[in-house]
């Protein structure tokens, strides 16, 4: 049996007057690459800020490796990339990744490991403020790379990408994945559906589909994944 | 806490105010122009002798490093939190306290740097005639940065733009300023102002500058300094109130 890096039972997150997640039932198995994919304000973020600890209003359990998602023993085994570059821009690549590193307590030589994976070692003293939009995202990713975590929470870490790039870093999340880690990834772009292990489709706050590719694409009869999306939205209407 | 992630956090506020040439220049150098201005208008050649530059001297100089400070910490912390840094940061492995402390070092340091320029202009250039150890002087302008750095921490929480944190300089520094006993002495106060002035910081830290001046015991004057740090402290844990982990 596959281990789970992530076990989420009857999960309901709260924001405001609004409840934005509505009783999730899931597991995230460790060795593959999970795709969480719906269109922009369905509760992916929320999701995954929940699975790192630090969303409010959570009700429902939710553990990382059996413990309680945020505990402190968990900290420093999640890697997790914000949607916006949360890194800071009057710092260079290097002195970024180098003060994130000091934090985690990890070693120094991790640095550049971590700045080769993203493909940045040609910009490494370049200031953040002058790097281009999905230089910037890659800086923030290669933030949650440090110190090799169990598992990798990325939100939306393609966005705006170069294709060939797209295609590098997929192939990272797969290698990491290999690696025995487990990587939960969120898109709003369904052609990336394809790269994952799995997909869990998610809209207004609810699942509508959980399954590889294959699988979703068979049981609903479409060609690609954004047919099926529409086919399931539309059989449940 | 965690001593690594501390300094690790006090050096990266360092570097990053390093990298801003105009910041850091506008932090060491404005100080003394102002000093300077207050000195040319009551004691520069033109005006002869007046007592109005050591009146107001010790005070400006207890006053510029708690309103530099709390200007740059609540800007800083507040892009922290906009820009998800902190979010991540607190995903991470660090505490609070690491934090808080890490900002209150590095600006402690600056602070430092910047009230030995101005001690030095005042004392050596500008003839401020001070009694007691003119060293202490740089003592309490410290500390004074420090209460600056947990002030501006602290209203960073209830800023949700920039254009709001700078607002709360009035709020927040000014009456202390107009009620330290610079302008008035604080015995002259009306009752309701003066019990008002008995619960600002900067009065204190006022106070002791004044004393300093006048040659005070140095027990007193560390006393003044003790009321001033608790004050930090306190406005520090505050502070880690409002760093909260999960947020909606």
């Amino acid at each position: 049996m596959m281990k789970n890096a992530v076990e989420v039972h009857d999960l309901v997150v709260v924001r405001g007057d609004n409840e934005v997640l509505h009783g999730l039932d899931f597991t995230i198995p460790v060795g593959q690459v999970t795709g969480l994919l719906g269109p922009s304000g369905c509760g992916k973020s929320t999701l995954m800020r929940t699975l790192v600890g630090v969303q409010a209003g959570v009700t429902g359990t939710a553990t990382v490796f059996d413990q309680p998602a945020g505990a402190r023993q968990l900290r420093d085994r999640v890697g997790y990339v914000t949607q916006a570059a949360s890194v800071y821009d009057d710092l260079s690549v290097t002195e970024n990744l180098a003060f994130f590193a000091k934090v985690l307590g990890v070693d120094r030589d991790e640095v550049a490991k971590a700045i080769d994976k993203v493909d940045l070692a040609s910009h490494q003293d370049q200031v953040v403020s002058k790097l281009s939009g999905g230089q910037r995202s890659r800086v923030s990713l290669a933030v949650a790379l440090l110190g090799t975590p169990d598992l990798l929470v990325l939100d939306e870490p393609t966005v705006g990408l170069d294709p060939v790039l797209r295609q590098d870093l997929w192939g990272l999340f797969h290698r990491i994945a290999d690696g025995g880690a487990a990587v939960l990834v969120s898109s709003h772009v369904m052609d990336e559906a394809e790269r994952c292990d799995r997909l869990l489709l998610m809209r207004d706050g609810v699942f509508i589909a959980d399954g590889s590719p294959a699988e979703i694409k068979q049981k609903t009869g479409a060609d690609d994944i954004e047919q099926a999306f529409l086919t399931i939205v539309r059989e449940a209407a | 806490m965690t001593p690594r992630i501390t300094f690790a956090v006090a050096a990266r506020v360092l570097t990053q105010i390093r990298r801003d040439h105009r910041t850091l220049a506008m932090l060491l150098v404005l100080p003394c122009l102002l000093i300077s201005l207050l000195w040319w208008m009551f004691d520069g050649p033109a005006a002869g002798p007046s007592p109005m530059f050591d009146r107001f001297g010790p005070g400006l100089l207890a006053i510029f490093p708690f309103m530099v400070m709390f200007l740059v910490t609540s800007v800083t912390t507040l892009r922290e939190r906009s820009s998800g840094t902190l979010e991540r940061l607190l995903a991470m492995p660090m505490g609070k306290v690491d934090f808080l402390l890490g900002y209150a070092i590095a600006f402690g340091v600056l602070a430092a740097v910047q009230s030995l320029l101005a001690v030095v202009l005042s004392v050596y250039v500008l003839d401020l005639e001070v009694d007691g150890p003119v060293w202490l002087l740089g003592v309490v302008a410290v500390v004074d940065a420090v209460l600056g750095t947990a002030l501006g921490l602290f209203v960073s929480a209830f800023a949700n733009t920039e254009f709001q944190a700078v607002q709360f300089m009035p709020l927040a520094v000014v009456p202390q300023i107009l009620l330290c006993g610079l302008f008035v002495p604080r015995p002259a106060l009306p009752d309701v102002l003066q019990v008002i002035s008995d619960l600002l910081p900067l009065s204190y830290a006022t106070d002791a500058m004044t004393d300093l001046k006048h040659g005070e015991e140095t027990a007193q004057i560390f006393g003044l300094l003790g009321i001033v740090a608790g004050f930090a402290v306190g406005v520090l844990i505050l502070g880690a109130a409002t760093l909260r982990r999960r947020t909606a």
